[in-house]
This record gives C-alpha cells, structure tokens and sequence, in this order.
C-alpha cells in the first residue's frame, strides 16, 4: 500500500484488550518455538486479500493467520479446531465467560 | 553482489505471493546505502521451506525518483531493505 | 472498537463488574484464539505460564526504555558511536532484553530528520519500545508516509523547512529501526534521567520532536 494516496491518519488509539495481548503472545511464542516464520503469518496476511483490512481488526487478522500457519504445519486439524470453537460457543456470550 | 555507493534497479517483475520487495519501488534506481549481511529468504521461509541465505541491502532512493514532479522535495530520500535477487545493477 | 462502556460500576450478565475486554459478546476470532490456545497447549506446545509470562514481558516494554537509550546516547559520545554502529548490541549492552532484533538507529541532526514506517506490515521495534500506537498500523500512515512525509509530519504537528532533509525508512525485510532525536536546546547540564523524559515515542519513530524543556 505504499504510495497509495489516503486520507488523514487516525490518531485514536485503543488499550490492548486481553484477547488482542494473547494473540500477540501466541504469535511471538509459535514463532520462537519453530512453528512458523514471521514470513509465513505475513503471507497468510496478504493472502486474506485486500478487503480483509477493511473488514477485520489488526488482531482478528493475526490469529486467522497464526491459525493458518498452525493447521499447515500439521498442529492440529481443521477439525479439531471446527469442534473447539463449537464447544467454546455453548460456553457462554462473552470471553470472559466462554473460559475454560 | 557490489558494495555501498553503486547504484542499483529493482526488478520489475512481479510473481504472486509474499514478496519483501514493495510493488512502489519497483523499476526504481537507488544507491546502496550499506550491506546488511546475509539473511534466510523470506519468500521461502513464508511458505515453510527451508530457506537459502540471501545477501540483503539497505537501497536509498530519492523522492523525485519514485515520484517525479509529485514529490514533496525532490532531495528527500527512502530507504528501505532489499535482497540482492531484487536488485539489478544500473 | 465501538463502544461506549466507560462506566466500570455497573455489573455484567455474569454478576461480576463490567470489563469492556471479558463483558462484550464472543466474536468470531475471539473464539478462534480460545480455541488455538487450548489446542496448543494441550499438545504440549506451550504452557499457559509461558503465555502470561510473555504477555507480561510485553506489559513491560515502553518507549520509556527507548528513552533510556536516547538519554544515555545525547551525555555519552562513546556510547553513542557504538549505538550508531550496532544499536541492537549496543540496547543490550544497557541491558535491555530485545531478543535477536537486528535495530539500526538513524541520528537527526540540524539538517536531517529521519522517520521510520512499514509499508508491507506493521514491523516495529516492539522489543524496545512496546507495542505500536494504533496509527502506525493504519492504511493511512502505511501508504502516505513514503510519499508525502512532510504532509504527514503537519498531521503530528511538526513542520520542518524544506532545507532539513527527510529520510524516510521502511522497514521492508529484517532490520528494525529507532530514530535518535535531536537533542533540544536548552538543555545543558541535564543529567540522563532528565533527559528522558523529554524523548517521547514518537520522537523516536519521527513523527515528532524531542520536547523542549520547560523554561523554569
């Protein structure tokens, strides 16, 4: 996007939120564990496509591109993950709530 | 590959996929500003390959460069890194 | 995020007082990083110790320690030669835990004024100075600042004539760079601690200046 012309800057800014800090420490830790590059997050990034930006939040695109590294490099299933989030649903309405 | 002071283009083309090399810099000449060393390429390591060692360098472009008459000041400069299989001499 | 929960007394569903982070309904992708954290610890990829020890490590970053360095490098001309030559060896010679992060520092001087983005994501020198503010990931400051970084700098609230060269760094590949602010006048015989709390966080991304002591 370099180059392209945009308007002014947002200079609102947001206090992290729990989750947000949690997909910022998953990332850092897989990473340093071996289980993916930062090059390969980045290109699941770029692969969501442009519009992916405008639609989902910085750490909403983060963790479905740590998920992707995860799934191909044989971590887990898509399976695994599919019933996982099934399960946290019935949990309850709110992060807070849907906590092991 | 060549050493701080050459001048140097980045390479037009333009495959799919993750490429370090941002597309507004493309077909542009700059002057290496210095040599950053030796790094894994990223375009391998992206998709879980192992990875050869690439040389990468720090390119200063002028703005005038990559925006002609459109620049804000023609003798503000850009740098940014690029790894020697993007760089032509110029 | 919309919204308009500032109040932090009245309770959510769950009895508990409200928190904006816990309290709101479940997203998508909230659930999505419940369910990868379960699944990776639970094949022994990682410990929920190892993940509160991280985020913790993260809390801990600020561009107070990016201050430091500054401070140290304006009273100390050795250790600034070394933080030019290899800023990430010479962080942590101080003693500040930036992992493998190759960082270079860009010096501005009277006639010089180096500002630092990433057009390709959002890399920055979180090692050092913490996460990055909001702005430096939107599309807006991405795409501007390599084209007209002067118009940008007028959004922060600095205007520079055009005989101080910009340069403009974007962090493309593998290095992370900081920028050394000018020191302001009027500050003679001010000692490191004093110093630091005159370099802000964007004076070391360049997107503002060094602020000039109060007159006393």
């Amino acid at each position: 996007m370099g180059g392209h012309s945009a308007g002014p800057i947002p200079m609102e800014s947001h206090d992290f939120a729990l989750w947000e800090k949690r997909v910022d420490a998953l990332m850092v830790l897989c990473g340093a564990k071996g289980l993916f590059t930062v090059d390969g997050l980045r290109r699941a990034l770029e692969d969501m496509g442009e519009d992916a930006f405008e639609k989902y939040s910085y750490y909403d695109r983060w963790i479905a591109a740590t998920n992707q590294n995860l799934v191909e490099a044989g971590v887990y299933s898509l399976e695994e993950l599919g019933q996982r989030m099934e399960e946290i649903a019935k949990r309850g309405p709110t992060y807070g709530e849907a906590q092991e | 590959m060549t050493s701080a002071g050459t001048k140097v283009r980045v390479k037009t083309m333009t495959p799919p996929g993750h490429i370090r090399a941002p597309f507004y810099l493309r077909g542009k000449t700059g002057e290496i500003e210095r040599i950053l060393g030796r790094f894994k390429n990223p375009e391998q390591l992206a998709y879980g390959l192992p990875a050869a060692e690439k040389t990468l360098y720090r390119v200063r472009f002028s703005m005038a460069e990559l925006w002609g008459d459109a620049a804000e000041n023609p003798t503000d400069t850009l740098d940014a890194e690029i790894y020697d299989h993007w760089l032509e001499e110029a | 995020m919309p919204h308009d929960h500032h109040d932090h007394d009245h309770l959510s569903p769950s009895g508990h007082p409200y928190r904006q982070d816990n309290d709101a309904p479940l997203t998508y992708f909230q659930r999505m990083e419940i369910a990868v954290r379960e699944l990776l610890i639970e094949k022994g990829h990682l410990t929920p110790a190892e993940i509160a020890t991280q985020i913790d490590a993260m809390d801990a970053r600020s561009p107070a320690n990016g201050a430091a360095v500054v401070a140290r490098a304006w009273t100390d001309p050795e250790f600034k030669a070394r933080l030019m030559d290899n800023a990430g060896d010479a962080t942590r010679e101080m003693g500040f835990d930036i992992g493998p992060l190759h960082l270079v520092a860009v010096e501005n001087t009277a006639d010089t004024h180096n500002m630092i983005v990433c057009t390709l994501c959002s890399c920055y020198p979180r090692n050092l100075l913490g996460l990055p503010p909001d702005w430096y990931k939107t599309r807006a400051y991405r795409s501007r600042a390599v084209r007209e970084p002067r118009a940008v700098l007028r959004e922060f609230g600095v205007e520079l004539p055009q005989t101080t060269q910009i340069r403009v760094h974007d962090s493309t590949a593998d290095m992370r760079y900081i920028v050394l602010p000018a020191r302001p006048e009027g500050t003679d015989g001010m000692d490191a601690a004093a110093l630091a709390r005159l370099v802000t966080r964007d004076s070391m991304i360049g997107t503002g200046l060094a602020l000039v002591p109060e007159n006393t």
